[in-house]
Order: structure tokens, then sequence, then C-alpha cells
């Protein structure tokens, strides 16, 4: 159980949030509801009912989705919600995506830093759920991560779609002169069956909207959802399929100028000799100026189009700062190293007495092993960008952003105007994976925008800038052994996992005044809060000290380390004990039903134990994150061309799955993207800078490498899990496993390349 | 400087370096291409020259011979091409950023093999990145698109 210190110190960077807003905190606040955001945003003929619902006089119903959209199809299940109880289909719909509001709190992510295992049903555990929540409403908490969109709009949308509906129906059955009981709705259309009448919302759209909401709703059963728990077409389809202008780069605005940034590529430097002149004069070039910002000194470059802004940006002569920190990756990952073999430890679980359990063991019994991995690049498909215009005491930013609130404040900030005067588009995201909640391209923008006298500027990096600054994927080593019983099973585990504090890194770049200290949960995420029962289980945060590289959330944070840490270990453990590995896991995960199912499932699918071929075998590992229970089973061969993945199968416990459609992608999503990470991806350093620059030197999976599929969702569990981000932790040790299977030699640190060659 | 993309002749004022890309994205209005990598290393930026996919972010503008198809050109007559079609019954993006690229390669592929196999499929679509992982569902459209392509002919 966590102790409300521990709870306090979790959720720092979230209470910081609060302070820097200057929110008021009290019971009060938290019910009295925030005002609707798109009372000012009407258009002609159009009513709103709540912060997620315009219906217009003409029936065109638009729902507010305020999470963003990176890709994992969140706007249909959000859109979906209201639908279902409004008793329209989606294509019926217009989905926005809304400005940002403190109305937009995500609550879950908030429940979720709690800091409660999973399965801890305790009262404790639910009251501090509760009170969680009710701080992500009193912060305004308006934030797209941790998996927990579908779970945080799960009530509040449901219950926006159901009111509205109570409200019109009652409109209609005032015009009609009928009881509101014997009218039933039908896509978005009135019918009194009895007299063969009907109205559509929009005609009484403007009626309802001056009723007073229901004091009380009922939503429907899960037995009569028509929309949710089946695929739905995602209601962004069409727009990418034809190419349409939908994201952060595609904004187009009149007069627009073009621009990029060329930042230190030492973290923390400044020029100490630089000459812009030549770089000033090319063609299309408008104005190169300097930025200072907490996220790093460089210049930006004003242009005509970005292909200028990019030369231009090449051209600037420049010397930077040398580096306050040690210079070869080998010396940076020995920082990390030492810590784990030897820094100060805290633990985050400590069941039973690991010390005392390995004082009397024997040597023959006890196994040791030390893993690593590196830093990361999130390397999303579009790179960094921004539009920001400063006209008239007025800031726009049109940003593919997962935090609007803070860009809000931060570039008003910046800009010199009210909050209120500052207008933040979120669009969508071609990929994201963390990166987006960050703030840096949305400052620089802004810094550019005060150049350029009123006129809109998009500033877009170039690839090579996105991947050598940062902030990347902390990089980790981890330090385990384990006492082996006599029948085979783990005694005692010990686990010391070392890493960067990256809540105290992301607050150095934006609530810079403020100190940052503290627990970093992250750093064990994915070990310390597994399912399994072990009689002496210990698993300790080390954090390492004076390391100026800037990390950040990446897909899955913590667990896409301590997944792979955790799942080797653990085939470690079952092949030093004799057992095979997924009965190793029958036996620990016995308490936990919904974990059973799960490793039973992919089992049983994957045709676990059934002999292979000579050059095939199977690996398999297990996840909790975000609140769902994921096992994989990974089939690879060995081929004159290398490695082949063959097969994956995944089982996934959701508790209940709103879309099993877009829950299935964004497994194989997920999967594909730890399977990169663990196949090739590394971010290495030399003489303090980062050593890859584009996709040829820091690749991803390719269509030729990419496993077949095959998904089960399984709806046991009594708590709803995420989806976006399940998919990543088992993948690199499934894979890893497999490898040990196949050539029995363990492999500890990623990525894999170093050793083998894949196909 | 002249060119004919999407059936339509442009004109605009660009140096002849500048790649492809630059000039249709920031100077002809056709967003539809994307910006990845500038290397030719991902292939969000493809277009078709000739029948052939081009990654136009490393084409200079001053070598284009050819009429530029993008992604914004290829339904016509307000009817969906059949990759798009396929790409919208699979349901395969998913953040959607290197579709329009896959989709072209997948276009010129079936422009050149009317039924391709996996080993073509990988041949043709190994230079287009998708992080997102779509690409299980982009195997099964472009099978798909052949079959909706044969029945349209």
């Amino acid at each position: 159980m966590a102790s409300i210190g521990k709870i306090a110190r979790r959720t720092f960077l979230f209470g910081m949030a609060a302070v820097a807003g200057g929110v008021a905190v009290g019971y009060y606040y938290y019910r009295r509801p925030y005002p609707n955001p798109l009372e000012g945003e009407l258009a002609e003929g159009e009513v709103t009912f709540n912060p997620y619902l315009k219906i217009g006089s003409d029936n065109t119903i638009t729902v507010i989705a305020p999470r963003a959209e990176m890709g994992q199809g969140i706007s249909t299940t959000l859109a979906a919600f209201v639908a279902e109880e409004l008793d329209v289909t989606l294509d019926r719909l217009k989905v926005e995506h809304g400005l940002p509001s403190y109305a937009y709190y995500n609550a879950a992510m908030l429940e979720e830093g709690a800091g409660f295992n999973f399965w801890d049903d305790s009262f404790t555990a639910e009251t501090v759920r509760g009170l969680m929540g009710a701080a992500g409403k009193m912060l305004g908490l308006q934030a797209t991560g941790g998996s927990t969109a579908a779970r945080d709009g799960f009530d509040r949308m449901r219950q926006a779609g159901a009111a509205a509906r109570i409200m019109l129906i009652e409109a209609a059955a005032a015009r009609f002169d009928v009881p509101a009981r014997d009218l039933t709705t039908d896509n978005g259309t009135i019918v009194h069956k009895a007299s063969n009448r009907s109205v559509t919302y929009g005609e009484v759209a403007l009626d309802a909207s001056k009723l007073a909401p229901p004091s009380k709703v009922t939503l429907k059963e899960k037995t009569d959802w028509k929309l949710l728990g089946k695929p739905q077409k995602r209601v962004d389809m069409l727009a990418k399929v034809t190419g349409a202008p939908i994201f952060g780069i595609d904004v187009r605005q009149p007069d627009m100028l073009f621009g990029t940034v060329r930042m230190s590529p030492v973290f923390g430097a400044k020029p100490v000799r630089s000459d812009t002149s030549a770089a000033s004069k090319m063609p299309g070039v408008v104005k190169i100026v300097p930025i200072e910002s907490s996220y790093g000194s460089g210049f930006g470059v004003i242009a005509d189009n970005t292909w200028a802004a990019f030369k231009a940006a090449e051209a600037i002569d420049v010397e930077w700062g040398k580096p306050d920190y040690p210079l070869s990756n080998d010396d940076i990952m020995a920082r990390i190293a030492d810590a784990a073999r030897t820094g100060e430890a805290s633990a985050m679980r400590d069941d039973g007495d690991v010390d005392v359990a390995f004082a009397d063991a024997p040597q023959d019994r006890v196994i040791e092993a030390e893993y690593s991995v590196p830093y990361l690049s999130h390397a999303p498909m579009e790179p960094m960008n921004c539009t920001a215009r400063l006209k008239d005491g007025v800031l726009d930013v049109w940003a593919p952003n997962q935090m609007p609130v803070l860009v809000r404040w931060f570039c008003s900030d910046i800009a010199g105007v009210p909050g209120d005067k500052t207008n933040v588009h979120t669009t969508s995201m071609g990929g994201a994976f963390g990166r987006r909640g960050e703030l840096d391209y949305a400052l620089y923008a802004t810094i550019l925008a005060k150049e350029t006298d009123g006129r809109p500027v998009q500033v877009t990096w170039t690839r090579e800038e996105d991947m050598r600054r940062g902030p990347f994927r902390p990089a980790s080593v981890g330090k385990f052994r384990a006492r082996i019983g006599n029948d085979g099973l783990p005694v005692a585990v010990d686990m010391r996992v070392a890493a960067q504090n990256m809540m105290a890194s992301l607050m150095s770049r934006t609530f810079t005044s403020l100190p940052a200290g503290g627990s970093d949960p992250s750093i064990t995420d994915g070990s310390r809060n597994q399912p399994y029962t072990i009689p002496n289980y210990r698993v300790s945060e080390i954090q390492v000290p004076d390391l100026p590289i800037p990390v950040t959330f990446w897909r899955s944070v913590g667990n896409s380390v301590n997944g792979y840490f955790h799942e080797c270990f653990m085939d470690e453990i079952a092949q030093a004990g004799g057992i095979d590995p997924v009965e190793m896991r029958r036996k620990l995960m016995a308490n936990h039903p919904a974990a059973l199912a799960v490793v039973n499932k992919v089992a049983e699918m994957s045709g676990w134990g059934d002999s292979l071929p000579e050059g095939k075998a199977k690996g398999f590992a297990f996840t909790l994150s975000f609140g769902s229970w994921c096992g994989q089973v990974i089939q690879i061969a060995d081929t004159p061309a290398g490695i082949k993945l063959e097969k994956m199968w995944i089982a996934v416990e959701v508790g209940t799955a709103l879309d099993p459609g877009i829950i299935e992608t964004q497994m194989t999503s997920g999967a594909v993207y730890g399977l990169s990470a663990a196949m090739g991806q590394a971010i290495t350093f030399e003489d303090g800078r980062v050593v890859q620059s584009n996709f040829h030197d820091f690749d991803a999976m390719r269509i030729f490498q990419a496993p077949e599929f095959e998904v089960a969702i399984l709806e046991n569990f009594h708590r709803m899990g995420g989806a976006g981000e399940v998919g990543v932790p088992p993948a690199a040790p499934a894979l890893a496993n497999a490898l040990f299977a196949l050539k029995g030699q363990r492999f500890r640190s990623l990525p894999l390349s170093k050793d083998v060659t894949f196909a | 400087m002249r060119l004919t993309v999407d059936g339509k002749d442009i004109e605009f004022d660009a140096e002849p370096d500048m790649p492809l890309l630059w000039a249709l994205r920031d100077l002809a209005g056709k967003t539809g291409p994307k910006f990845g990598c500038g290397v030719a290393a991902c292939g969000a930026c493809t277009v078709v020259i000739d029948g052939q996919a081009v990654r136009s972010c490393s084409l200079p503008v001053g070598d284009v011979t050819g009429a530029v198809t993008t992604i914004e050109g290829l339904a016509t007559d307000g009817k969906l091409h059949p990759v798009q079609q396929a790409w919208l019954d699979e349901q395969v993006a998913q953040c959607g950023y290197c579709q329009a690229g896959q989709i072209m390669s997948a276009y010129a592929l079936l422009e050149e093999i009317s039924d391709p196999t996996d080993e073509d499929i990988d041949n043709a679509m190994g230079g287009n990145l998708c992080r997102c992982g779509t690409y299980p569902r982009i195997r099964t459209a472009i099978k798909k698109a052949a079959s909706l392509k044969l029945a349209r002919a």
C-alpha cells in the first residue's frame, strides 16, 4: 500500500501544475462545474448542451473529443461515447478537438498516479483514487497520455450524450403535446409512433437547450450498446487516405512565413562564438534570431519557405559550449551502471525479507544478471513543428500537442499576452509517443512569431534536429538476483533499477523555478507492480545523479524498460529452476485470475509447448501496464538472411473493450514499436553529442520485417484498462526470450542488433 | 518554373535545387505529400512521376521532367482510387502521416504489377516507414486494392 507521502511525491509534477495555474482548492470548487467553453464558439443556428456537444438547427451534430488524436483512434472512441447515449451513428457526427479548457480535465491520469497496484480494491486505494480524480478536475489537467483517455471519458461523455437526449425528447414532447415517455429516438430523429410524427434533433435543439439538464441520467446497460463494444469505422480515416491537411505541418494561414531552428547539440550549452551574417544573406531568408529558452539555446531562422530556412540554418557559423557531463556513450552508461551496482536505493516494493532470504542462500541456488537499455528517440513520422501568429495583442498557436493547457500558459507568457488572448489550436499529430507532451516546438514558434510583425510563421524542424535534441527515453541499467527454491520457483527476487529522474528533467525544462526532487516511480514502473507472488520480492529505485541528458515520457514510459528487465529475468529464473517459463507464470500468478487467463489464452493461441522444427523458437513475456494485462508470444526463425520474426500472438485483458478494432490495432502498433526499439534502436553519444541523425542510423521495423499478428481481447477484470501503450512493454522481452530459446544465449543489452542480424 | 501536378499546370518561383517536396508544399499549396526525413529514407513524401514512385524530398524541382501525381490527385470525379478505397475499407491508418506516401507507393506498384505477391509488396513498400506499425493492414489493403482495381477495369 502506498503511503500518503509517496502519493504526494508521485503526483509532484501535477502538484506543480496547480501552483503555476493559481487554481484554488476545495470541495466547493470540485463540485462546481467548469463553464462550458463552447458557449462563445457557436455558429449561427447552433446550440450547446454541455462541453461535449453542439447541435445545429440543420441537425448537424458536433461532438468535442478533447483528447489529442495521435493515431491511437481516440477521437473515434470518445465520439462513440456521446453517440451511444444520444442514439446516433458515428457517420452522422462531426468530431472536433476543442479549444484548451479546464472543462476537459483528465481525471483518470491522476487516479493512475495514486500509486496503488492496479488490482488493489481496498477502501484506501479507492478513496485515494477518488481524491486524485477530484484533483484532476481542480487542476483542469487537459492532457493526453498514460493510456487514460477512454477510461476518463467513459462516464462523463456518455452522461453528456444521455442528458442531451433527454432534453431533446422533452422539447419534442412539448412541441407535440404528448408525454415524453411515448417518444423514441432513431439516429438523430425523435419519433411519436402513435401519430406518425417525427422531428429532428436540430429542429428542437434550441428549445431543448433552454431546459434544465436532468438531475439524474441512467446510462445504457452494456448489453444494450449499439456502437460501443463493436469495431467502428474511424472518424479520421477518410481524411487520412485522401491527404487532407489535418496535421500541424499542414497548417496554412494567409501571408504565412516559414522557419526552422538550430539548437545547441550540447545539452545546456550556449553558442560561444557565432556569425549569422552569411546565412542571413541567403536567398529567401527574412531574419535569423537567437533563441534562449529553458529547453536550450540556439537560433531561429525565418524565411519565405522551409527549404530556404533549412539551408540557412545549416550555414550559420557557430561554435558551441563544452559539455559538463561525460563525453562518450560508454562513460554515460558506466555512470548509470555504477548507480545500479552501488547507488543509494529506495525500495518501491518490499515483500517478505529479501536480505534474510539471500543471507543463507546456497551459492548454486542464486542467479545474478545485469541488464541495460539505451536512450531512445520517439521519432514520430511528423517532425516537430508548430505555427504561431502574434497580431494585435492576440497569440494563436497551431500546435500538434498533448498538453494544450500547458502550451497556452507557456506561450502566452513568452508572447507577453494574457492567457485569454492566447488561442491554442490542437491539430492531429503524425505520431507523438510522448514527444508532444513537451513544449519546445511551441515555445520556439512563439519566439519567432514575435519577430514577424504579425505574420504567422510555421516552424518545422529537420529530422536531424528532431532526433538529436531529445528529450529521450531514459537509458537504464538493472541489477538483479534471485534465489531459486527446491521446487524450482523463486524464493527471493531482488531488483535494482537505475535511471535518471525523468520528472526532475521535465521540471528543469518547464517549471524551472520550482525545486525538483522525490521519487520517480517511472524508474521501476513495470517491475515493482507486476501480479507475481514471490515470498521475498524487492524492487528498488536508484536515481542517477548529475546527468543532464534531457529525458521524458516515451510510449509506455518506465514499462518500456522494466518490461524487458523483469520478463527476461523471469525467463532466466525459470531456466535456472528447470521450469517451463509459461508454467512458472501460471504458478506465480495463481492469485490473479485475470493474469492467469491471459497467460493461458496466449499459450493456447500460440501452441506453446508444441514441438517446433529445427531453427525455430518461441519466447513469452507478460506486462501489466496502464490497467491492462498483456501477454505476448513471438515465434522466430533462423534464416540465411538473419533472424526472421514469423508470428506474434497477443492476449490482452482490458476489462471492457470499448472498440475491439481499435484495441487490436493498438496492440499490434505497440508491439511493432517495442520490437523496433528492441531490434535496432539506440541514441548514443560521442563528444557529448548525439551520434544518430536520421532513419538511416535510427531505423524502425519495415514491412518486410513485420511478423503476422493474432490478437485476443479478454474482458474478465472489473476495472477498465488502457490500450495505446500496453502492447509495447512485453515485445522486447518476448523477442529476447525467443532468441535465448533459439541460441541458448542471453541477450541482456538492447538493441539486439549489437549481437544478432535480423532478416 | 512550370510543373504539371495532379493534372493541372502550375507556375511558381523556385530555386532549381529546391526539392520537389518543398516546392509542392510551400509554394504550390500541395500539402498531401509529407516531410519525414529529407533524405529519401522514410517515403512519407512519395509522389508518382511517369509511373514511378519517387521520393520528392530528394529530387530537385529543376530535374522534374514528367507530370507529378500526388495523393491529392488520386481520386477522380469524386470517387476514391481503388487503393484509397481499400485503405478505407481495411481501416489502415492510425496517425496517418505516412499513409499518403504508402498509398502512392502502392498505387505505383499496382500500376506495374496488377496482382502482386507478398515478395512484390515487400520490395515495393520497404522504403515506406510507418511508426504506428500498420504493416499487416497495408499488406491486406494492397491485395484488396488489386482485386478492386481488376473489378473496376
